[in-house]
């Protein structure tokens, strides 16, 4: 119950972020990616800071034996680089170039500029939907050793 | 550079970093929006008491800005019916086939250095800006 209060509250400071650094707007998002226009580096701040937080948190959240309210950490551990990595960073950012939208940012606009969003979101989830279709993955040994025959 | 809005990137910016760590220090949990949306909409039966919340702090924040007087910023897209259907689908589709978005991969995991989330932006980023260069110089949309 207690993770749903610091859940809650850890969506709010997100959403509160996108809105104030003005990520919520497609435009702006835009203005960073197109490096031949009228460039405007923003993003690069809000992502620096938010990592430059994220490092110190992050290293001192290791040294804890587990989180406070919850039994493990759950971190993702792998360590290899997979043609669906690839592939799928390759899809997401054309998506993203195209329109401005990811998916924090589209889903904080629901409550901002509804009419402006609800299509992207739409078809995001049909997106998700395209993707849980997909077979899953060879388990990952298996994969590690085909992939590694393939492409080295 | 006219638009170039330092000051309130780097407190917004602080903001999600801070949202992530706490998300980490109290649930364990890495603040990727990509994943924890769609464990939402799987209605994972583990854990998506928690999702549920993040999303719904996800959506008050701008009602609540305006609330303490804040004033909210413009959302502009001149993008077409077509295009968006597009967008939506690429962003949707390859973020999980990714593993991640601008917030997994982009924020916490080169916060913790991971090799995956490096080489995922980087390719991400590369990939936006070329779309972006494709779109509005060459093809001037």
């Amino acid at each position: 119950m207690i993770q749903i209060v610091f859940a809650l509250v850890s969506g709010l400071l997100f959403g509160a972020g996108l809105v104030i650094s003005h990520m919520v707007d497609p435009a702006k998002v835009l203005a960073f990616l197109d490096l031949a226009g009228d460039w405007d580096p923003s993003l690069a701040l809000v992502m620096g800071a938010a990592v430059a937080v994220f490092f110190v948190g992050y290293r001192a959240a290791m040294r804890m034996d587990q989180p406070v309210f919850a039994p493990h950490f759950e971190i993702p551990d792998r360590r290899d680089f997979d043609r669906r990595l690839i592939g799928g960073s390759i899809l997401f950012g054309v998506g993203w170039g195209l329109i401005g939208l990811c998916p924090g940012p589209a889903l904080a606009d629901l409550t901002l500029a509804p009419q402006s969003v609800l299509l992207f979101v739409a078809a995001m989830i049909a997106g998700i939907g395209l993707f849980h279709l997909l077979p899953k993955p060879a388990p990952r040994i298996a994969q590690a050793a085909a992939s590694g025959a393939v492409d080295a | 550079m006219e638009q170039f809005t330092p000051l309130s990137a780097l407190i917004g910016g602080a903001l999600i970093g801070l949202s992530a760590v706490m998300l980490l220090v109290f649930n364990g949990r890495i603040a990727g929006i990509s994943g924890i949306f769609d464990g939402a909409l799987r209605l994972h039966t583990r854990g998506l008491g928690w999702r549920l919340a993040f999303l719904a702090g996800l959506f008050a924040a701008a009602p609540l800005l305006a609330l303490i007087g804040n004033d909210l910023p413009n959302v502009s897209s001149g993008a077409s019916t077509w295009a968006m259907i597009a967008g939506g689908l690429l962003v949707g589709f390859g973020s999980r086939l990714g593993s991640g978005c601008t917030s997994g991969h982009g924020v916490c995991g080169i916060g913790r250095a991971s090799p995956r989330s490096l080489v995922a932006t980087a390719t991400f980023m590369a990939a936006a800006i070329v779309t972006v260069f494709v779109s509005r110089h060459l093809l001037g949309a």
